[in-house]
């Protein structure tokens, strides 16, 4: 890190400080003149915007920490103390609650734009599976944090997903003990919920940092998906996308807003602001929409795997729902080797473009199943078995598709270069 | 492109959307509220019919420990008046020096007084059902206001195949339509002051009003901070779209 050429600066104490810690010179080159295509579009916002929010979370949630109580007696009421008699404290809260869900708009948004234009190939691997790795770590801290307020919801939703543990053979239990802290959801859950929800966030923060650094070793993908070949192809980022970027948060933060403001308690469920009781259980059972489409695929796996025509069980159905559920988010793991093709942007691969909208129309579907309770039926049929079609088009998708599409696309000309392309766009224009 | 960001504004309005209810609720007939819409505000006067209703009626079993007589400020009580409905209630406080608990009566900064001493002692009084605590119920119902309304105003006679056990009874809009509470409101049964229609609807629609405050105190200033938030936002949103494109303006 000390080796490398330091850039100049007027100002003696900036100077001063470069010459002793080069933070200026990297910040210098990793975000002032930091070579980045000079052709995205508004796809490429949305990194710079979860960033943001990681950040709103962090500072609303230190907050909220400062006056919210761990104790399944007092954390309900210490919520609407917040909400009540903190100065300030419904918006805080408000920020906090409705933020989770703008992080993974942004998130989920970041991850189709990743897929669509082919951003986890060659020589981006490593960079995708730290973004998958910090979607996991998003996933265990939302849920964890929807379980503090201590209402109806953040009891079931806590006593469903931590149950699933117990799926697993041999340990399932023992895990599902450890999670608990004890033999029930209670205190001991609440109280070590509470520090891992404090402790998640600056998991993230680190992850974010190596996702950052091995972009800024592999340089951006650009929705033509074709490699750099000069200064002709590229801005600095500062002042280009600095200020891209912020015109893009802004209009982010203005839908964000919108919900703050006008419907903060449009993406919560109102059991939530019933005070948990271990002895009523609620009609439906629902967890926060972003986790829907994970949930549907649980709920579709309902018939056991055995040896046909016995009664041997190999895999009952719910170790089945289970590895089907994180099955699922394991794919994305090994997405840059299920996807071989040497074309990266689905813009010249018009057959895997279909393939993957079809699958963002069918991860919307599964969301709609996973809302729905359990025994509702559509045009007729039970919803499982439409679940079970969607969770097998998603299967199908990364399995199937994929690995045929990689051999059999041809895919259209790539052009020369991104100059050239974005000379031509304009020349188009005029 | 343009399919993308189709894509994208489909998926946005499906998150929005939200999640289906209870399917057996009968949906509650859809009201026109003062507080709806962006620009909603309470209506004072209803607010405080309301207290008078959720005081002589529903106190009587439901508690809302979440607000303090402090809180009636917000909905135009002076001081005064504060200090005289407090001290119409008796509290149990201490120990003091002796080390002996004492009464006294209410303060401002006291907490509604409850009904009963504790859940089951509200159990054994109610037929075994738990009146809720009424602090949030408008937050806590899908589409509450109406729902609460729907509730107090949807009493009628079951169907001639429905038999009632003792302490039940029949509402419209109760999921499941029976309800262990009887109909709590009727014509007449409390005094105006102001005038207003002494009816059960009028009744029904005050203390929501009143409820609909006591969820979430902050509704009015929330909607004028968001105003604020939102034009700056739009302002900035402007500024920079400006600044990108002068920028961007020599790049190609």
């Amino acid at each position: 890190m000390g080796s490398s050429e330091r850039a100049n600066f007027k100002n003696p104490v900036v100077s001063w400080v470069d010459e002793r810690l080069p933070i200026f010179t990297l910040m210098q080159k990793e975000y002032g003149v930091f070579p980045t295509p000079k052709n995205f579009n508004y796809f490429w916002n949305f990194g710079a915007i979860a960033m943001f929010m990681l950040v709103a979370m962090i500072v609303s949630g230190i907050v909220l920490a400062m006056h919210y109580t761990a104790n399944t007696h007092l954390a309900f009421d210490s919520v609407e103390r917040i909400m009540r008699d903190v100065n300030g404290g419904w918006l805080i809260r408000y920020i906090h609650m409705n933020g989770a869900s703008f992080f993974f708009v942004a998130v989920y948004i970041h991850i189709f734009r990743g897929m669509y234009y082919g951003s986890y190939k060659r020589p981006r691997e490593l960079l995708w599976i730290l973004g998958v790795v910090i979607f996991l770590l998003m996933m265990a801290t939302a849920f964890i944090g929807y379980v503090l307020p201590w209402g109806q919801m953040s009891l079931w939703g806590a006593t469903v997903i931590t149950n699933l543990f117990s799926a697993i053979p041999l340990v399932g239990q023992s895990i599902v003990t450890l999670l608990w802290g004890g033999f029930s959801i209670d205190n001991p859950t609440l109280t070590r919920f509470f520090a891992l929800h404090y402790l998640l966030p600056f998991v993230i923060f680190a992850v974010v940092f190596l996702h950052v650094w091995a972009l800024h070793v592999t340089g951006s993908n650009n929705p033509l998906g074709i490699d750099t070949k000069g200064p002709q192809d590229t801005l600095p980022f500062h002042p280009y996308y600095t200020m891209k970027d912020t015109f893009g948060l802004a209009v982010f933060l203005i839908i964000y807003a919108v919900f703050i403001f006008y419907m903060p308690n449009a993406l919560g469920h109102p059991d939530n602001y019933i005070p948990a009781n271990p002895l009523v259980t609620p009609a439906h059972i629902v967890p926060e929409w972003y986790f829907l489409p994970f949930y549907a695929m649980l709920r579709a796996i309902t018939f056991d795997i055995g040896i046909p025509f016995t009664d041997v069980v190999i895999i009952d159905a719910k170790l089945l729902g289970v590895l089907t559920m994180f099955g699922s988010i394991a794919l994305l793991f090994v997405l840059p080797w299920l996807d071989s093709h040497p074309i990266r942007s689905a813009r010249f691969r018009p057959l895997f473009k279909l393939f993957l909208l079809a699958l963002v129309v069918d991860f919307v579907f599964l969301g709609y199943v996973g809302s729905q309770p359990a025994d509702a039926t559509f045009l007729g049929l039970s919803l499982s078995y439409f679940g079970l079609a969607g969770t097998v088009y998603y299967y199908g998708f990364f399995l199937v598709a994929l690995p045929w599409l990689s051999k059999n696309e041809k895919g259209r000309e790539l052009p020369a270069s991104i100059h050239e392309s974005v000379l031509n766009q304009s020349k188009d224009a005029h | 492109m343009r399919k993308i960001a189709l894509l994208s504004l489909a998926l946005l309005f499906c998150l929005a959307a939200p999640s289906a209810w209870s399917s057996e609720a009968v949906e509650p007939p859809q009201k026109d509220w003062s507080f709806d819409g962006p620009t909603g505000t309470f209506d004072r006067a209803a607010l405080q019919r309301g207290y008078k209703v959720y005081r002589e009626v529903c106190s009587a079993c439901h508690a809302m420990k979440h607000l303090a007589f402090r809180n009636l400020a917000d909905i135009g009580y002076d001081e005064g008046q504060i200090k005289a409905i407090a001290a119409e209630y008796t509290f149990v406080d201490g120990p003091n020096d002796e080390g002996d608990m004492y009464e006294r009566p209410g303060l401002p900064s006291d907490h509604f007084k409850s009904p009963f001493a504790n859940d089951n002692a509200a159990k054994a009084a109610n037929g075994g059902a738990l009146p809720p605590d009424l602090s949030l119920i408008i937050k806590a119902r899908h589409d509450g206001p109406n729902y609460v309304y729907g509730i107090l105003t949807g009493y009628e006679e079951p169907p001639a195949d429905k038999a009632l056990q003792p302490g039940q009874n029949w509402n419209k809009y109760m999921p499941g339509h029976v309800i262990a509470m009887a109909p709590p409101l009727s014509d007449d049964g409390i005094v105006y002051e102001d005038g207003s229609p002494q009816r059960i609807e009028q009744y029904a629609a005050d203390v929501v009003e009143f409820l609909t405050w006591a969820s979430e105190p902050s509704l009015e200033s929330r909607k004028r901070t968001g105003v604020k938030v939102l034009i700056f936002l739009m302002v900035m949103a402007g500024v920079m779209y400006a600044i990108k494109r002068k920028i961007w303006a020599g790049a190609h």
